[in-house]
């Protein structure tokens, strides 16, 4: 009697065991159902293309005509080859205009903000600055080569002042271009980075602005031992933002010079397009893709890592 | 706040000084394209006989009715897609914590930096051997796909400050996996569904290089993909070709300036996140 029941229970228990690991089972079977639709698109649209790049990188190729083994002959030709190599650097010098000027003139305005002009000033700052963020960069494109063009407003102004020797197709000369194309990003991304500091230091505990302040503190000071040390992590944000965004700029270029005069303004972005879809040299075009995504990586990494590393 | 008063005006004046800068452009674009169309812009200086028309021209030179149905048509097909698949694959990593979830999230975090320009060469001729190139599913698929990195860790990161006892409440009374999700999870998910949702509205609407490559009608582009051809065309007859981009900004700042604050806040913990 006692042994039956015994049994009786062990197998109820055994049988509950397995529904349950069934249960489990199927409810890990579930998971994976939920992670596949996105799976699979990000594999089929992004990983596959990515695979493809590299595989592209190491043949010559047309496009059209059976493609020829080449090695590693691409990636000696964007590392050596002087335009190819001048492209990479624009990208670099974009990174002062799109990176640096905003992200240090953002500090100011947002510290102007905060202490000069609590009021509507700063809301009406704070839209109005960012206004250019939401607008395609296309559009901001258009909108600065008819301001910078030889009868635009930039030369009007010049001109008012007492300037007609520097007026001057700013797009079109081989020594403003670059600067000028830097100046459309600035003028983009200095709203993204006002707000985001500012929204960072809304953080900050005003106990030390307080505390800055009775020690006699000046406004230059202040920045300097409170809201600077204390936007760390938004800093690191808006330059791992604003890099990314030099570094792989496009939309702006194409439809202000179109990477001109010359070779001035082209940027990697803008090359790849033109090596694979109208020089036809897909191969080289494929390693300078994998150069630049690898550009990123290696810079943004290290940026992620100071960023964080004392913030959390 | 104790602020002297030069530090005060001068703040204030650096302020109106960036924001004229910033107006200035836009202000410039609206008076160039109130100028006689063909003729060559004179800066900013109000048009003696202002070419209101020139809006209707554009709107019908543009085919700007073709234009603004087939973005809107994109983003309609792009961006509810994104969020279902996204924040089923957040909520499987992030809330059921499935075997292999920091591998998946690793995966998707991987593509967070990868730039559109580094993989639209092999998607060109991917598309072409699919044969789905030059129709609008050839920028749907790859945006859907380009927003996944994004789109996952963003829901990842909600679903994974959920505390377990909501979930555990509702499968004590009896709730499968899927109405955890559906009745339980997205109700509460609704916030940071929104805001993806205005973020990836916002970036389709304004995707350009996608649509230059992949298809060549501009009919079928997006707004900013056919804002680019139009410039390619009319290059030459500036008022024209600023009262078309104004028409075609106009959606984005509207948009922009009616919500305003949830726009702003998308966007920056967009880029926060990012």
């Amino acid at each position: 009697m006692i042994d039956r029941s015994a049994a009786q229970t062990d197998r109820q228990r055994r049988a509950r065991r397995t529904s349950r690991s069934r249960k489990v089972r199927r409810e890990t079977l579930l998971g994976f159902l939920f992670v596949l639709p996105a799976v699979a698109i990000y594999a089929v649209f992004v990983l596959l293309p990515l695979a493809l790049t590299v595989q592209y990188s190491l043949y010559r190729w047309d496009g059209f005509n059976v493609p020829v083994w080449v090695g590693l002959s691409n990636y000696e030709n964007v590392l050596t080859d002087p335009d190819l190599l001048n492209t990479i650097f624009n990208g670099f010098r974009l990174i002062f205009f799109f990176s640096l000027i905003p992200v240090s003139l953002g500090l100011v305005v947002a510290s102007v903000i905060r202490r000069s002009a609590t009021g509507g000033l700063g809301n009406v700052a704070r839209t109005v600055l960012f206004l250019p963020q939401v607008i395609p960069l296309v559009a901001a494109g258009i909108v600065w080569s008819v301001v910078l063009s030889l009868t635009g407003v930039v030369n009007q102004l010049l001109t008012a002042i007492g300037l007609e020797g520097v007026t001057r197709a700013w797009l079109g000369d081989f020594d403003t271009a670059l600067p000028a194309v830097g100046l459309i990003g600035t003028w983009v991304l200095l709203g993204l980075c006002t707000v985001l500091l500012l929204t960072g230091m809304t953080k900050i505990d005003p106990a030390l602005y307080e505390a800055a302040r009775i020690d006699g503190a000046g406004a230059i000071q202040e920045f300097r031992a409170i809201t600077v040390p204390g936007l760390r992590q938004e800093i690191g944000v808006c330059v791992t933002v604003t890099v990314i965004l030099a570094l792989r700029s496009f939309d702006i270029v194409y439809v202000t010079t179109g990477g001109g005069p010359g070779l001035a303004t082209m940027v990697p972005g803008l090359d790849i397009y033109v090596l694979a879809f109208q020089a036809r040299a897909v191969g080289v075009a494929s390693a300078l893709a994998v150069v630049l995504i690898v550009l990123i990586l290696v810079l943004i990494l290290p940026i992620q890592y100071l960023s964080r590393e004392k913030g959390e | 706040m104790r602020v002297d008063r030069r530090e005060l005006y001068t703040g204030r004046l650096l302020l109106i000084v960036l924001m004229a800068v910033t107006i200035l452009p836009f202000l410039s674009m609206f008076t160039t394209a109130l100028a006689p169309s063909g003729s060559v812009p004179q800066g900013l200086s109000w048009p003696s006989d202002p070419q209101w028309s020139n809006f209707v021209d554009a709107f019908n030179v543009a085919h700007m009715s073709t234009l603004l149905y087939s973005s809107v048509f994109i983003v309609v097909l792009t961006v509810p897609i994104s969020l279902v698949i996204s924040t089923m694959a957040g909520f499987a990593i992030g809330l059921l914590r499935i075997p292999g979830a920091s591998l998946l999230l690793l995966l998707f975090v991987f593509g967070l930096t990868l730039p559109y320009e580094g993989i639209v060469t092999p998607l060109y001729f991917l598309e072409r051997q699919m044969g789905i190139l030059n129709g609008r599913l050839a920028i749907t698929l790859p945006l859907i796909a380009l927003y996944m990195p994004f789109a996952v860790y963003w829901m990842r990161a909600h679903f994974v400050t959920m505390p377990p006892e909501i979930s555990e409440a509702a499968r004590v009374d009896g709730a499968g996996t899927w109405d955890l999700f559906w009745k339980i999870h997205v109700p509460l998910a609704r916030p940071p569904i929104v805001s993806l949702g205005i973020l990836m509205t916002v970036w389709t609407w304004n995707q350009f290089p996608l649509a230059l490559v992949l298809v060549e009608d501009p009919n079928q582009r997006t707004a900013a993909g056919a804002l680019g051809a139009f410039q390619g065309h009319y290059a030459t007859d500036i008022p024209l070709l600023c009262a078309g981009s104004l028409l075609i900004l106009l959606p984005t700042l509207i948009v922009f300036v009616a919500f305003q604050r949830q726009v702003i806040t998308a966007l920056l913990q967009g880029s926060v996140k990012g």
